[in-house]
């Protein structure tokens, strides 16, 4: 099967769906690969060293588009140079893999089943363990968070890390990162090391844990509320809880010299959450990086794709390219993700892919097949929130059957009648032996309750020897004549003597092993 | 020697017996322990050969003489031959014989007692009897199915009959019933010869349908039997040192087997009722997933890096006989110091106890051998755990409710970074349970003969 790499026609895209890297890769899993010239140009990795991975390089747009396979990066729109739709270029009955965010691009989808085309959104892998070597959104938004920061300490006027020097000295910036998902903890990582006051708001109190394991300080609103999901992502809070975090950013604005925003809600328009009343509040010089801004901002100001200074001072970056400004690693780490989705497809390593449905990551990342629009895909639950697991565990406890009151204090009567019984019936030479007997139980219940808990294989061993003392009964029936009796009570002799020797003899034989 | 002498010196081996078992509370004072107990048993046995009655015998003594040579000579190579593997095979087999001599000793007292009773004594006297071979009898039987169960000579599966519980009941109400005659009609052959083929077949009825995980149960509680059969004997004989080391060896199984019941959460009526380890019942396949593989060099890389490693040894390092190459792992990894400690779950193994055994045979520390409960608070700050042979002791399924295990206390080693899973191959467990540990995100299946993974690991650290 023939993949094709097109050059990403989207104006400002400078990342590649390939890299010299990962076509080696793709080439091992029995595929060919086309890359469109000069496609991975502004990624930094030129035609020659495709070629060099075992590439070829096509010059004409159009042949590398009717590729079996195409992989993109971004969900296809007017091709500027070719005059038509990048739909129109592909080939029908083909694949597609690429990001295509298929909730805001229906109609595509529909164009696309009736093309016969098969297409797999990188959007729509689902949030399991067993995907998260491809899953795009999150290497892109490590890349993201760690360029937010980058973006953040260019345009803030200052050091982020605090400084005692003989020109006196300097106070750390502090930082502040809501949203604590995958590009929120880059971003805590980045500031962190560049020497900020990292401070952390989400709204699942389960990633308290991941951000105090990066060295910020969780922030937290004094409301209860479930805020899990259960995909993976937070979901939209209530209105008390809404207006306690608003409260706090409100607050935090006027103390932090940096804010960074990733607070997104799958297929909802970003909340907003930091007010241009916020902003005012805010000294001038100050920093706030939008990453929610391709989905409209986390900010009132934010103007997505721009950089603005408000009348205060306070710059809002609302860049959505973040990914696309370290191209070569975002064009590396996407590629990568593509290789094991296609290794994922393509288990044989002959280069036919090979779709199967009971798969949920096969099912959730194709949009189209067959002619059909096949999005959304059932959802698959992921990721049981902490509390809810204590939740479980706690009724488990208490289980333990304790015996009915009644049902004990039968017992207690049933067995002091019986002790009376014995006592008003038994002739004394019995009642003298049933007392040994009682003593005897009570003793070796307390010194068998002492016994180390290692030490119980050898306390079998010993009490099985000790078991052998019925020789002692046995010895006492034989007698001159060889007869039943004496016959029986000799067997029963040698096989205790059996008992004793053979039990003594294996427990010294343990206790000689235990040694410090 | 005189007849106070002789009780005098079972006194002495009654109170050498209680230190014996005392002795074993710390390691250092067990091998102290383990003489009292010979010494103890030394001087029953003097003063019982001593004693008027077996002196008074001719021909008699050469044969006891004999007798307990051979007894002796068998038990030594028995016991020297066993490897500690095949310690609860062993236990097993020597329960049996408690039995089976108490079986004789009743029949022969029955036989063989004086004729000057008054009619109460008779009474009790026939009661015993009777009590004394039904116990040994069961035990016998008993101990005989467990022993071929752990061999692998029977099916460690839980025998299903239809209707077992009533027929356990029926055994009972049975043998009550002859009891009832035996006593009235002042002994009867037959009725004795009756209840002790039911108690034969009612002990190996009760052994066979309990399963195979649930042996630590069985061998402990026919432990606790073979001090009962042994007890009832004393009382038969009217003889305080049978009664006194009977009620020290019937109290201690019951204990043991009341912690290993603790230990899976759950009943002593329950377990030995039976029918637990034969519901093969395998849990909906939601927790079904890829195990992820690894090799031994990159565990061995893994530990080498590592700060802290547990090690959590269950019935298959037994198996596997891997306890060397175990404690080898655990020389080197100590030798660039990394901590190495060893985490028991109660039930691990089939005898209470057999892995400390088995670690120490190898002569691994045992101050670095843990309880579960000492280790399990641990495990979140632990680098790697390797699971070697244990399935069901480690299964997180038991915190949830519905699963078959549920609610028994276990080894929590996926709170640890890297668990590497020892395992043949993907079966369950004794519980056939399947263990959703395989598939967690952290945790690596190290596939193939603990033995020989174990060494792979050793010769690459």
């Amino acid at each position: 099967m023939l993949i094709g790499i097109p050059k990403e026609p989207m104006v400002g895209e400078t990342r590649v769906a390939a890299t010299p890297k990962t076509v080696a890769q793709l080439i091992q899993l029995g595929f060919d690969v086309c890359i469109e010239s000069c496609a991975g140009l502004a990624a930094n990795f030129d035609d020659a060293s495709y070629q060099a991975a075992g590439a070829s390089i096509n010059t004409n747009t159009k042949a590398v588009y009717q590729s079996d396979l195409v992989l993109k990066v971004n969900p296809l729109l007017e091709h500027p140079s070719q005059q038509c739709h990048e739909l129109d270029l592909l080939k029908q009955g083909g694949h597609l893999i690429s990001f295509m965010a298929p909730a805001q691009n229906e109609d595509q989808l529909k164009q696309l089943a009736e093309r016969n085309i098969t297409a797999m959104s990188m959007e729509s892998v689902p949030r399991i363990s067993r995907s998260q070597s491809m899953d795009a959104l999150s290497s892109m938004a490590n890349i993201g968070g760690y360029r937010a920061v980058i973006e953040a300490a260019h345009h803030f006027g200052r050091f982020f890390t605090g400084q005692i020097t003989a020109a006196g000295k300097v106070p750390p910036a502090k930082v502040l990162i809501i949203g604590a998902g995958v590009a929120g903890l880059a971003a805590l990582g980045a500031a962190g090391s560049l020497g900020a006051i990292v401070r952390a708001f989400d709204t699942r109190p389960e990633v308290k844990e991941q951000i105090n394991s990066m060295g910020a300080e969780f922030l937290e609103v004094e409301i209860e509320e479930e805020s899990g999901s259960g995909d993976g992502y937070a979901k939209v809070m209530s209105k008390a809880f809404i207006e306690a975090e608003m409260a706090l950013f409100a607050e935090q604005a006027k103390d932090v010299d940096v804010i960074i925003t990733t607070a997104m809600i799958p297929g909802k328009p970003a909340p907003k959450l930091i007010t241009a009343d916020m902003v005012a509040s805010m000294t001038a010089g100050s920093v706030i990086v939008d990453l929610a801004a391709g989905g409209g901002g986390n900010c009132d100001l934010t103007q997505p794709g721009e950089v603005i200074t408000t009348d205060n001072g306070v710059t809002v970056i609302g860049y959505t390219d973040m990914p696309a400004r370290l191209p070569s690693q975002a064009s590396q780490l996407y590629g990568t993700n593509l290789v094991n989705l296609l290794k994922l497809l393509c288990p044989e390593k002959d280069g036919k892919l090979a779709i199967d449905f009971e798969d949920p990551i096969m099912r959730g990342v194709t949009i189209t097949k067959d002619g059909a629009v096949t999005w959304p895909a059932p959802p698959i639950q992921v990721a049981a929130a902490p509390t809810k697991q204590a939740e479980d565990s706690a009724p488990i406890e208490p289980a333990k059957q304790e015996m009915p009151a009644p049902v004990k204090y039968g017992l207690g009567a049933a067995g002091l009648a019986l002790v009376a019984w014995i006592a008003l019936n038994a002739p004394a030479a019995f009642l003298g032996h049933f007392t040994v007997f009682v003593l005897a139980c009570i003793i070796g219940y307390y010194v068998v309750w002492n016994v180390s808990h290692a030490l119980h294989t050898p306390l079998m061993a010993i009490t099985n020897a000790v078991s052998g003392i019925i020789i002692v009964g046995a010895l006492l029936q034989v007698g001159d004549e060889l007869n039943l009796v004496s016959i029986l009570a000799l067997i029963s002799v040698l096989i205790a003597s059996i008992n004793i020797a053979g039990g003594f003899y294996v427990t010294k034989r343990m206790l000689k092993m235990f040694q410090k | 020697m005189l007849a106070g002498m002789v009780i005098t010196a079972y006194i002495i081996a009654a109170v050498l017996f209680i230190m014996a078992l005392g002795g074993l509370s710390q390691q250092e004072s067990a091998k102290r322990g383990i003489w009292f107990g010979i010494v103890g048993m030394g001087i029953a046995l003097a003063a019982t050969l001593l004693s008027p009655k077996v002196m008074g015998l001719t021909t008699g003594l050469s044969y006891i003489i004999i007798a307990m040579l051979i007894g002796a000579a068998i038990g030594i190579y028995m016991a020297k031959r066993v490897a500690m593997t095949e310690m609860p095979e062993l236990v097993a087999i020597l329960h049996s014989f408690v039995g089976l001599a108490a079986v004789f000793v009743g029949i022969n007292s029955y036989l063989d007692h004086a004729q000057d009773l008054t009619p109460v004594m008779q009474n009790i006297h026939l009661v015993e009897v009777f009590l004394g071979v039904f116990i040994g009898a069961v035990t016998f039987t008993g101990s005989l199915v467990a022993f071929g169960k752990l061999r692998g000579i029977m099916s460690s599966k839980a025998l299903n009959l239809p209707h077992r519980h009533k027929l356990n009941l029926l055994a009972l109400l049975v043998s009550a019933v002859l009891l009832v005659q035996f006593v009235i009609q002042g002994g009867n052959d037959t009725y004795l010869v009756i209840m002790a083929i039911i108690a034969f077949v009612f002990g190996w009825h009760l052994v066979a349908s309990i399963g195979g995980a649930d042996m630590p149960v069985v061998v402990s509680m026919l432990n606790s039997y073979s001090g009962w059969a042994a007890a009832a004997a004393g009382f038969l004989l009217g003889n305080d040192l049978l009664i006194v080391t009977g009620a020290l060896v019937g109290s201690s199984g019951a204990i043991l087997s009341y912690i290993m019941c603790r230990a899976m959460n759950r009943s002593f009526i329950s377990v030995i009722a039976g029918g637990f380890g034969n519901d093969p019942i395998t849990t909906d396949d939601e927790e079904e997933g890829e195990v992820q593989p690894t090799n031994a060099e990159e565990v061995a890389s893994l530990l080498v890096n590592a700060k802290s490693v547990v090690i959590t040894p269950g019935y298959g390092m037994a198996v596997a006989q891997a306890q060397y190459q175990v404690q080898d792992i655990t020389q080197k990894l100590r030798a660039q110091g990394v901590e190495v400690r060893f985490g028991i779950h109660p039930v691990a193994g089939r005898l209470p106890g057999h892995m400390n055994v088995l670690l120490a045979e190898a002569k691994v520390p045992y101050d670095i051998v843990l309880e579960m409960d000492e280790i399990n608070n641990d495990f979140a700050n632990t680098d790697v755990v390797l699971v070697i042979g244990a399935n069901d002791t480690v299964n997180p399924a038991s915190k949830k409710p519905g699963s078959p295990i549920a609610g028994m206390p276990v080894l929590e080693v996926w709170h640890a970074k890297n668990v590497i899973v020892f395992k043949r191959g993907m079966a369950s467990g004794y519980a056939g349970v399947q263990n959703p540990l395989f598939f967690m995100g952290n945790t690596k299946m190290l596939f193939g003969d603990a033995k020989a993974s174990s060494d792979q690991i050793a010769s690459h650290i």
